[in-house]
């Protein structure tokens, strides 16, 4: 098996879970990777300061959208404050793959977003 | 005299030493010359030699180096000068090709383009050849105009000629071979007719000159600028410019080397080229570039471009054998130079890029720094294979293994 491309990476890349848009949303947020031109964008309903449910949408490379997938499962019911908390780490955790620095960015634009749309920090996590 | 007898193909493989390398285990494929070429052992020692036995400032020193120095440097540009047909005191150093178009933008646009007035590109401009009319526009108040891309990736003389008809296009600013398509744009053309419709032409040649003849004689636009790393060459720029505009041109950047006379208030500036290279010059860059074109000349240009066409021909051949494939650009090699971009359905560019690295086939992915030339094409990215004098039909036997490797890895 390849160690980047596990099944499970290429499974969500092909699945993704929670992919598309919800309207109405109480939080939003676009953003891209302005190395590879991948876009990403997420909505976000809110409730008792809690994700009760998201969905992101964008187009991108198998790493970028899997973690993205992979990350939505756990982000659905987490509370705001605890979203605001998140760091690189507990996205290349999430992921479960070593991910080298050319590809750092493709793994992180999921929580970056999730980031601009909780906080309006538009930062590349760390 | 004899007949001299041609081989189709250039291998020049042996002269540049980064090609022994093994990658993963496998001997190295470079796919990506139109991003930066790798440099032959030719370029690298006339650099290394100078570092090591001439290196001294430029047009300063009395003593042997600063002689030594300034002698190489200046004839590095009169040679490269002589190898694009222009003459010397208008061939100008940049830092790169960007910065030479910049320096029209900023030194020529400012004073020549203002409210009311257009600036008109193409679609299938590299960033480097957008952004510093985004902002000139920006700043002057004038409008950007976009000449449109058609279907196989080339530009319409029609549609030219009807915006030119308008009469407010100032500069127009067109590559002369697309960095993504390979298109390769009448830019000797376009020049006339906008000359003749009071326009100033701004030819990208970073693509061009490092693979195929390129006679600015000929062409006749008003700016060309190209850069040193895709031509075999260290990173430094060229900006070729038509002397009265130069002449009557502010400069660019101040600083050093480029006055004639500081006042405490003002100054006078220096003669051409040396108004617009303030500072001290990247110099063994300048006379690695002089090395680079003379190994150039040396294999001949008109050999340099058959073997790229070969080379594309042969790649437009093999690659529609991988299923899944989209190719873009035109379909005849006779109007495209050495670079062939690619999708495959079902995978992104990084991952097809990711791939082929495991089977040490270094392949471009990505916008190529073209994004509104992207959303023309309906893609966010792309792949994108490009050639120079040390690939062969091997290598494209090499990509497409690797891109059918890479489909299985994907479960296509």
């Amino acid at each position: 098996m390849d160690a980047l491309y596990r099944d499970y990476i290429l499974e969500h890349y092909k699945n993704p879970r929670n992919f598309g848009t919800l309207d109405p949303h109480d939080l939003e947020w676009h953003d891209h990777n302005p190395l590879c031109g991948d876009e990403l964008g997420v909505h976000i309903v809110v409730e008792d300061g809690q994700v009760k449910d998201l969905r992101f949408h964008g187009q991108g490379c198998a790493i970028s959208q899997a973690a993205a997938s992979i990350t939505s499962e756990e982000l659905i019911g987490m509370p705001l404050t605890e979203v605001r908390g998140l760091d690189a780490e507990w996205v290349i955790d999430q992921l479960g793959i070593e991910i080298s620095p050319t590809r750092r960015k493709c793994a992180l634009l999921g929580l970056k977003v999730m980031r601009g749309a909780t906080t309006g920090d538009a930062s590349w996590p760390e | 005299m004899g007949a001299v007898v041609h081989t189709p193909f250039v291998d020049r493989r042996a002269d540049f030493p980064v090609l022994a390398r093994e990658i993963n285990g496998h001997p190295l494929v470079y796919l990506d010359s139109a991003a930066t070429a790798q440099k032959p052992r030719q370029v690298i020692e006339v650099m290394d030699r100078f570092y090591s036995h001439s290196y001294g400032t430029v047009h300063r020193g009395v003593y042997e180096l600063g002689r030594e120095a300034t002698e190489q440097f200046e004839g590095a540009r009169e040679r490269i000068a002589a190898f694009v047909n222009w003459p010397a005191d208008c061939s100008i150093f940049t830092r790169n090709a960007t910065e030479a178009i910049n320096l029209v933008a900023y030194a020529w646009g400012r004073e020549n383009v203002g409210a009311g007035d257009e600036v008109l590109i193409t679609e299938m401009e590299h960033h480097s050849n957008i952004v510093p009319w985004q902002l000139l526009c920006e700043e002057t108040g004038a409008r950007l105009r976009y000449l449109s891309v058609s279907e196989s990736g080339e530009l319409s003389l029609d549609e030219l000629d009807s915006v030119l008809g308008e009469g407010r296009v100032k500069v127009i600013g067109v590559t002369h071979v697309s960095n993504v398509l390979g298109t390769i744009n009448p830019v000797d053309e376009i020049a006339r007719r906008a000359r003749a419709a009071g326009a100033v032409t701004v030819v990208d040649g970073a693509q061009a000159v490092p693979q195929m003849p390129v006679d600015l004689g000929a062409i006749d636009a008003d700016f060309y600028a190209w850069t040193g790393h895709k031509a075999l060459g260290p990173a430094t720029g060229m900006l070729h410019g038509r002397r009265e505009l130069l002449k009557r041109m502010r400069p660019f950047l101040g600083g050093g080397h480029m006055i004639s006379r500081v006042e405490r208030e003002r100054s006078t500036w220096n003669e051409l080229p040396w108004k617009f290279e303030a500072g001290t010059n990247a110099i063994a860059e300048a006379i690695g570039l002089g090395a680079a074109i003379d190994y150039l000349g040396e294999i001949g240009m008109d050999r340099v471009r058959e073997h790229e066409r070969e080379l594309a021909s042969y790649a437009l051949d093999r690659l529609p054998q991988v299923e899944g494939i989209s190719l873009y650009g035109p379909d005849s090699v006779d109007r495209r130079g050495g670079v062939i971009p690619f999708t495959i359905d079902g995978m992104h560019p990084h991952d097809i890029a990711e791939l082929c690295d495991r089977e040490a086939v270094c392949v471009r992915a990505g916008h190529h720094c073209a994004q509104p030339l992207m959303r023309c094409l309906g893609v966010g990215a792309t792949a994108r294979a490009s050639f120079h004098v040390y690939n062969r039909r091997e290598d494209v036997d090499r990509l497409v293994d690797a891109l059918g490797k890479a489909r299985e890895v994907f479960e296509l």
